[in-house]
């Protein structure tokens, strides 16, 4: 388990993408490890009282997979010392096995002389973004 | 009716400790999809230069949400809860947080704008150890949206 070294990294670089599917028992297992339990994430009828269109994923699960695909490209979670995001569209989770399809992607935007590395991701649902600018700062070995 | 502004540098008392064990690691890292032997493996994590298993970047969340609950349901400030949503999240690591750690969460009402008829409620956690080492920031921009206009 090493991390990656600043001499292999390169403003410019694209990490290797992601695809994952997100279903409604993927948003329960995340509702109850990270205790949001808020029933839009899991109650249809709820979800429609307030004016969505289902029930939607939590906008943290999101992050996390973005936050995903940066800590198996560096090679240690630890290594991201920063991370961010804007959460701009609620990805709905339709009732079936198949879920929604999440298409993650992340480019090095930055390497500082203090060698850490600023990542810009982008996680797409049908093509739209579903993440404001999401960034994580890394420090390489 | 917008916020009460005068909530802006308000402080919360810490929440109770919390204690980082390595089976809600685990479980968060499992909830994810984080694969890393680092989340599992309290040998490899030592290898590596740990104490112990290391905590997914954003598993902090779990410590700041439920301190962020002491200024959402502050009577005196009075959001509307059904009408919140998640606008915003950052985290600042000043080191890992890793299994056996005991953490507490000081609250701090940063910034609170109305804008359209919607309030944006910036909320600070300041995550340290017992001890008062600093251990993550948690920024939380919460969106409290305003009644439609009929």
């Amino acid at each position: 388990m090493t991390r990656l070294r600043v001499a292999d990294v390169a403003e410019g670089d694209e990490l290797p993408p992601l695809t994952v599917r997100v279903t409604r028992a993927d948003l329960v297992r995340y509702a109850g490890a990270s205790g949001d339990f808020n029933p839009i994430h899991w109650n249809e009828r709820i979800a429609r009282e307030v004016g969505l269109p289902g029930v939607i994923a939590h906008g943290m699960l999101t992050m996390a997979l973005a936050n995903r695909l940066v800590s198996d490209w560096v090679g240690d979670p630890a290594a991201v010392i920063e991370c961010a995001a804007r959460f701009v569209r609620p990805i709905p989770v339709p009732d079936d096995d198949i879920g929604a399809r999440l298409e993650i992607g992340g480019k090095v935007a930055e390497v500082s002389a203090d060698g850490t590395a600023k990542v810009t991701m982008t996680v797409r649902v049908d093509g739209k973004q579903v993440l404001g600018r999401p960034t994580a700062r890394v420090a390489l070995g | 009716m917008p916020l009460d502004r005068s909530f802006i540098g308000r402080s919360y008392p810490p929440a109770p400790v919390y204690e980082v064990g390595r089976e809600k690691i685990r479980e968060f890292a499992d909830a994810v999809g984080a694969t890393s032997a680092l989340h599992r493996d309290p040998e490899e994590a030592r290898l590596a230069g740990y104490r112990d298993v290391v905590a997914p970047p954003t598993f902090a969340v779990i410590l700041s949400a439920s301190a962020n609950s002491v200024v959402v349901d502050d009577p005196d400030l009075g959001i509307d809860y059904s009408r919140v949503v998640h606008g915003e999240q950052r985290f600042v690591h000043h080191r890992p947080i890793t299994a056996g750690d005991r953490l507490v969460a000081a609250i701090h009402v940063d910034e609170i704008i109305t804008k359209l008829g919607n309030d944006f409620l910036t909320v600070r956690a300041e995550i340290t150890t017992e001890a008062g080492e600093p251990v993550t920031t948690v920024t939380a921009m919460l969106v409290a949206r305003g009644k439609e206009e009929s």
